[in-house]
């Protein structure tokens, strides 16, 4: 018989510490205490904090919140400074001044030059007027108020059908999930452009006899066919995307663990799926916004957008090309406020996802 | 109305729609034709390897798959989709994944809470708040962790947040879908044990599933192997350690590592010949035969069913 020991003896090439150097009583037990320091654990954060902290981080995506509120600011307070109106032509004591007509910035006309010498005080017109002797600042104001609107509604929109067609095919799966996405296939291909010039011209003629008297007619008849166009087209993408995060949401085990405690689909779908795939919808809905602005612009800028008197940044965009060589500055203002709003938007959409995607977790 | 049993499975079938290429659909047979009871407070062990089945056998009895035949009784009661909402209170599962069953946007309270708030089990906050504290100091977890969400806990820690989860509600039997495999081994040991002794203090009954013969033989009152959707050997675990019967169940207990390097060295171990034939084209007759050293013009034939052997020791096998 083999000495007990020497079932333990160091293989001399092994790495092992070599055990039977140590008797039992050489050896402590681990307190609790000591036990508990081998649990370390992060300082608590909740999903949207944690992203908050993150984006705060992205110096991009912060500018653009600053731009964006200092333009929100600039629509919302200058109109209330500045004492033209959008549509009014200049008048100097009470007559029209037709002498104010397309003005350079920070200049005066002959009439209002006269006024002044005699000692009136009168408001500057920071971006000059246009051809019509309207104060080009204020209108540049207006204009980017309605894109905003449009692009925040438009987003809105599409956000309401494309959450709920999408959520409805997701969850439902099978055939009901494939006749749907059939339908959003149609339309996706589509000419986009074309279909929305197309629509928003038949809009305009069977709409304007129905809203005729309504609240609505305030608005214009091109405002609400845009409005239209965007919920009829643009939502698919949307749709699509809410039908793929939840089909992935559905597969987690924890969608199965909630029916195995017994919870309702509805439930489900309010506690479990939605809140999951929030951060998502949130972000392609902020990169939706610049979008319809664009598309807003394009079609004011083809003179299918909102209704003159009204301004758009594109309709105004359109107007300045006639006196191109003349005044460039007129097209320059309105498309640098396009540029800067479709870029913000987008810069604070891509810092969203960055800061929000549990998968590029830093 | 209440039997010797708490749970009895009889005959239940799963098969699962595939569709092999254009229009062309063919059932795979997840789980075909599988039996077996347990008795209040009794463990009994389900093994096999992976993509036997067992996950499947587990879901079905919980009714989140639709079974495709048989029937399950509750405390002498038949499962049906009308009473399954009721039984959940009574049966419940711990998931094989502890990383994807628990919502990555709720905090560990609300996680353990689900359970009670969805069949109103408290009437104050207060009431609620008590009970998923005492449930986490049950499965071991600080108490004061209980605001945080579960990514921020390790792999252990988050199957005691499941386990919490479903004994939230009390129930006299849980099913453990492979609830130690996604651990690592020392911390496998800690939740098993931890399993024996919830036993012991609430008397639940578990259906434990493993493809880990060595745990489930610590752990188990009785055990069933599993092979490609049918069950083919069931015994008491001391017997069928000592006294396997099935060709299957001997060559899964020779690979099961021995802690002493003698026995291991004498030991033969029995390496199965061939594949494992694919669930959507089952061979005629035993579906192990391909596998099957002992396998005769019998087995290609005719499919055998479990047979008592004595003692309730169930084989099915027509050689052995
Ligand atoms: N929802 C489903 N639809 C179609 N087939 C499925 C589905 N779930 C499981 N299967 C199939 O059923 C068979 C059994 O799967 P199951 O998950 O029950 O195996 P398992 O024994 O739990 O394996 P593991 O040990 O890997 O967890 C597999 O072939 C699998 O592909
Ligand atoms: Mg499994």
């Amino acid at each position: 018989m083999a000495d007990k020991n020497n079932d333990f003896k160091k293989n001399p090439f092994s790495l092992q510490v070599d055990l039977s150097r140590f008797s039992p009583s050489q050896f402590d037990l681990a307190t609790e205490e000591e036990k508990a320091q081998q649990e370390v654990m992060s300082e608590s954060t909740t999903f949207f904090k944690d992203g908050m902290r993150r984006l705060k981080k992205n110096p991009l995506a912060m500018m653009s919140i600053v731009v964006l509120v200092l333009i929100v600011l600039a629509c919302v307070v200058g109109p209330m400074v500045v004492p033209y109106g959008y549509e009014e032509m200049i008048s100097v004591n009470g007559r029209r001044d037709k002498t104010a007509k397309n003005l350079m910035p920070f200049t005066w006309s002959k009439n209002e030059q006269k006024a002044i010498d005699e000692g009136q005080k009168l408001f500057p017109h920071i971006l000059g007027t246009d051809e019509q002797c309207r104060d080009y600042f204020v209108r540049i104001l207006y204009g980017t108020r309605v894109s905003l609107a449009v692009g925040l509604f438009a987003s809105i929109i599409v956000l309401i059908i494309g959450l709920l067609y999408g959520s409805v095919a997701g969850y439902a799966g099978g055939r009901v999930d494939l006749i749907m996405m059939r339908i959003v296939d149609i339309i996706y291909s589509l000419p986009d452009m074309l279909m929305v010039i197309l629509l928003s011209v038949i809009m305009k003629e069977t709409l304007a006899p129905l809203i005729q008297n309504t609240v609505l007619a305030g608005l214009g008849v091109n405002m609400i066919s845009l409005f239209l166009v965007f919920a009829l087209l643009y939502w698919v993408s949307m749709a699509r995307l809410v039908r793929g995060q939840i089909l992935t949401i559905k597969e987690n085990e924890y969608i199965l663990a909630a029916r195995s405690i017994g919870a309702k689909p509805a439930r489900i779908i309010r506690q479990h799926i939605i809140p999951n795939c929030l951060s998502v919808i949130i972000i392609s809905t902020a990169l939706q916004v610049p979008s319809a602005i664009f598309t807003e612009s394009f079609l004011s800028f083809l003179g299918m957008g909102v209704q003159a008197p009204m301004p758009s940044l594109g309709s105004l965009a359109n107007a300045a090309r006639s006196g191109l060589q003349s005044y460039p500055h007129k097209l320059v203002f309105p498309a640098v406020v396009i540029c800067l709003i479709v870029l913000s938007f987008n810069l604070l959409g891509d810092g969203l996802r960055d800061a929000f995607d549990p998968k590029l977790r830093r | 109305m209440s039997s010797e049993y708490l749970v009895e499975v009889k005959d239940l079938k799963q098969y699962f729609p595939v569709s092999t290429g254009f229009m062309k659909k063919t059932s795979l047979k997840a789980v075909d034709g599988v039996s077996f009871s347990i008795r209040p407070g009794e463990t009994l062990g389900l093994v096999g390897e992976s993509g036997c089945g067992k996950t499947t056998v587990g879901r079905t009895i919980l009714r989140l798959y639709q079974p495709t035949g048989g029937e399950v009784l509750f405390d002498g009661r038949k499962v049906t989709n009308s009473n399954i909402t009721e039984l959940r209170k009574e049966m419940q599962m711990v998931f094989q994944d502890p990383y994807s069953s628990l919502d990555p946007r709720m905090t560990v309270e609300d996680i353990i809470g689900e359970p009670l708030d969805v069949h109103k089990l408290y009437s104050t906050r207060a009431e609620r708040r008590e009970k998923i504290l005492n449930l986490m100091e049950l499965v071991g977890l600080n108490a004061e962790h209980a605001r945080r969400y579960a990514h921020e806990f390790s792999g252990g820690q988050r199957q005691r947040i499941g386990i919490a989860r479903a004994l939230a509600v009390d129930p006299r039997f849980i099913i453990c879908d492979e609830p130690v495999s996604a651990l690592d081994v020392s911390i496998q040991a800690q939740v098993v044990n931890m399993f024996e002794d919830l036993q012991k203090q609430l008397g639940v009954a578990y259906l434990f599933i493993a493809h880990d013969l060595l745990i489930v033989r610590h752990i188990s009152d009785r055990i069933a192997v599993m092979y490609l959707g049918k069950i083919v050997e069931i015994a008491d675990a001391d017997e069928l350690n000592d006294n396997p019967q099935h060709p299957y169940t001997i060559s899964l207990l020779s690979a099961v590592p021995i802690p002493d390097p003698k026995i291991t060295r004498q030991r033969k171990r029995i390496i199965l010949q061939g594949d494992v034939p694919s669930p959507m084209h089952m061979p005629t007759g035993c579906a192990f035969r391909s596998r099957c050293r002992y396998a005769t013009e019998q087995c290609a034939r005719e499919c055998p069913s479990l047979a008592d052997r004595g003692n309730g020791h169930m084989v099915a096998c027509w050689n052995k």
